[in-house]
């Protein structure tokens, strides 16, 4: 069925209700809820999380702003905690210990800490286990619940708390982790990645396949973290906007290992337009950095070009 | 009546574990506790149990995989040794503070460093503040039907505790021993079927677990955790009368061994206690007036019951089969003479670290300790009582 965003987005319910402490202009809750709108109605979810900003503003005892079940453990183990949900459902569905009719879907949150860093191991087990989940990660480049710390997500010269720019180091020196490529390599039946862009058709569609694809199935969401990156709330959508618009962010999906570009932009733009608005990159463009930004700009392009001989290359082996 | 077999104790183990048949089982290989997960997955690969066996990537993600099957309605189980516990640690205490009733069959290892894989106490030590309730096993026939008391004590409503069973690594662990087992039938009964109040799958009731859980609550929640570790001692013996009722194996908190007029004692667990029971009936035939006092129950910890059975006693020597490197004392030495201090009764007692590192443990020493315990008898106050038994000079 086509996308119908007055259908999602005003009246479907949400199933992460207000009320939870989320820092206004982040862009995770929204990445949450409109992942979650991709559920059925009839259908009952457990949801996982990461310990991270989500976990820690969305169940705070003796409140809980999740409508579904939920479990939060550690840090480290949300793909191996729900693994064991999962494996539960599995086992007693089997053995007619839960009703015939009851249908219940697996979708574990992390930021990029819990997912790309800690949490790696404890993904690629049940990944590779082939659990019937949906594992999503919230990237904001950081681990920002601890204050901005440089994550292996975190981009190349980003300033944060563990990278600071400084006289002699200019931020984070190394380039970030390709995960969705690392989920690519699990031979997974769907990995994606996506964002909440203008009416979160992308994000929507992707969840949907995602969470009605059987087997393991990986989404990677970028999401923003005002005060990481150092943008006014208001700007989370342009934000957004700008990081599929210059290719820092490239909207795509792989089926079956064949790569599908879901948006590809007219005319790309330059980086410095995603870079600009945001305070982690600030010292990028004192005079004498012009380095830093065409570095970027390289890398930029070289993963974006690789992202389309993969496409060229997967579709012609069809 | 029973099935007389001869099985090793991890074969004991998995056994036990089929004739509960859970509902998953998520664990990880480690030496001297491997061959449980193995035996195991070939019952799941026979057809022979209903269970999903999740072979999960590490210690630490088993008992996460529990965690979430227990969390979501299911029974759950694993088994581990040394480093393996030690990297599941963070989860043992999240595991007994969402009051999930996990069963884990623990095959104590020397915890590393350096590397070692034989037995001694220091992975269960590591995990004794941690909420579990901790049975000890002296032979393969114990860790059998500890396991199969383990749900029923540890799913009680008073109780809602996970619980591990121990039994020593190779030395019962790899030791065929006759054993007698239950049918079928009768653990499928005794055991009985799982029913959690809440649980993640029932949909129609969306439950909550694992919160940010500060300063209002925490410490609330710590003291029913607290409270329930001390309602499951009633627990532990009415499911251990009911089990002896069935069986006719006799199950207390400890074992007193010849403890009636007993004046020097020595006090251990796991299958020292043997090895002392030998030397024991040596020394009685002799005219001595030795006994052994074998803990079971180390979580909760006995206290009270087991001043009272040392009450009688002129010195008691505590073998710990770890070293809590604390220049004071050894683990469940601090245990012991803590129990006596608070109910009143003052017994001379010294502590004897041994058998670290597999290191063997021979009648000959047990016999060395209840000679020197004739120089602690009559002391005010004992003199080195933090000592090591069987280290080379």
């Amino acid at each position: 069925m086509a996308y119908n965003h007055k259908d999602v987005a005003a009246n479907r319910p949400s199933r992460l209700t207000s009320g939870h402490r989320m820092c206004a202009g982040c862009g995770a809750p929204a990445v949450a809820r409109m992942v979650l709108k991709a559920v059925k109605p009839e259908d009952h979810a457990v949801i996982a999380c990461a310990t991270g900003c989500m976990e820690v503003s969305t169940f705070i005892y003796p409140y809980t702003a999740w409508t579904d079940s939920f479990v939060h453990t550690a840090f480290e183990n949300a793909g191996a905690t729900l693994s064991g949900v999962e494996a539960a459902y599995k086992s007693m569905k089997r053995q007619g210990k839960l009703p015939e009719d009851n249908h219940t879907k697996f979708i574990a949150f992390g930021g990029d800490g819990g997912t790309y860093d800690i949490g790696l191991q404890s993904l690629s087990g049940a990944m590779e286990r082939g659990h019937d989940m949906v594992y999503v990660c919230y990237d904001n480049g950081a681990y920002m619940n601890t204050g901005i710390q440089r994550s292996s997500a975190t981009p190349r010269f980003a300033d944060t708390t563990t990278s600071p720019a400084g006289s002699v180091i200019p931020g984070k020196m190394q380039s970030r982790k390709d995960l969705a490529k690392v989920m690519v390599g699990h031979h997974l039946p769907y990995v994606a990645q996506t964002l909440a862009l203008g009416n979160f058709k992308d994000l929507y569609e992707k969840a949907e396949k995602a969470i009605y694809t059987e087997g393991a199935c990986f989404l990677n969401v970028m999401a923003p973290c005002p005060r990481g990156w150092g943008y006014n709330t208001e700007d989370l959508m342009e934000i957004n906007k700008l990081a599929v618009e210059t290719c820092y962010w490239p909207l795509y999906e792989v089926v079956d290992g064949v790569y599908h570009i879901t948006y590809k932009p007219t005319n790309k733009q330059p980086i410095e337009n995603f870079l600009k608005p945001q305070k982690r990159f600030k010292h990028m463009f004192k005079p004498g950095n012009e380095w830093m930004i065409e570095e970027f700009q390289k890398e930029v392009d070289a993963r974006w070009q690789e992202l389309l001989d993969l496409e060229a290359m997967t579709n012609k082996a069809e | 009546m029973g099935i007389r077999e001869r099985l090793s104790g991890n074969e004991a183990a998995a056994i036990a574990m089929k004739q509960i048949n859970p509902d998953v089982v998520a664990a990880f290989p480690i030496t001297p506790s491997t061959e449980i997960p193995q035996y195991f997955s070939t019952f799941v690969s026979n057809g022979q149990v209903d269970t999903e066996f999740v072979a999960v990537e590490s210690e630490h993600s088993a008992m996460s995989a529990c965690i979430g099957a227990e969390a979501a309605g299911a029974r759950a189980m694993t088994a581990t040794s040394a480093n393996g516990l030690s990297l599941m640690w963070e989860m043992i205490y999240i595991a007994s503070s969402l009051r999930l009733p996990i069963v884990l069959s623990l095959v104590n290892r020397a915890v590393s460093g350096p590397l070692n894989i034989h037995n001694d106490h220091s992975d269960a030590m590591g995990v004794r503040d941690a909420g579990w309730i901790m049975l000890f096993s002296e032979s393969n026939q114990e860790a059998y039907d500890n396991l199969l008391m383990a749900h029923r004590i540890a799913e009680h409503k008073d109780v809602l505790l996970p619980l591990m069973v121990c039994q020593d690594g190779f030395i019962t662990s790899h030791s065929i021993e006759n054993i007698e087992l239950l049918e079928d039938d009768k653990v499928k009964a005794f055991v009985g079927e799982y029913h959690p109040e809440h649980y993640l799958l029932n949909e129609k009731e969306p439950i909550a677990i694992g919160p940010l859980d500060l300063q209002a609550y925490l410490f609330e929640h710590k003291a029913q955790q607290g409270n329930a570790m001390k309602a499951a001692k009633k627990v532990i013996a009415e499911v251990s009368k009911e089990f002896e009722a069935l069986t006719g194996r006799k199950y207390e908190f400890f074992e007193s061994y010849k403890m009636e007029d007993a004046e020097r004692v020595i006090v251990c667990m796991n299958s020292t206690a043997g090895t002392t029971k030998a030397v024991v009936d040596e020394l009685r035939e002799k005219g001595e007036k030795v006994g052994l006092i074998k803990v079971r129950m180390f979580r909760p910890f006995p206290a009270e019951e087991i001043a009272e059975a040392l009450k009688g006693a002129k010195a008691v020597a505590v073998l710990d089969k770890s070293d809590s490197l604390n220049g004071a004392g050894g683990a469940l030495f601090e245990d012991v003479v803590s129990a006596m201090y608070t109910n009143n009764i003052h017994v001379p007692t010294v502590n004897y670290v041994y058998g670290i590192g597999g290191r063997d443990t021979t009648t000959k020493e047990i016999n060395s300790v209840y000679s020197d315990l004739n120089s602690v008898v009559g002391n005010d106050k004992v003199e080195n009582p933090y000592r090591y038994l069987g280290l080379r000079g």
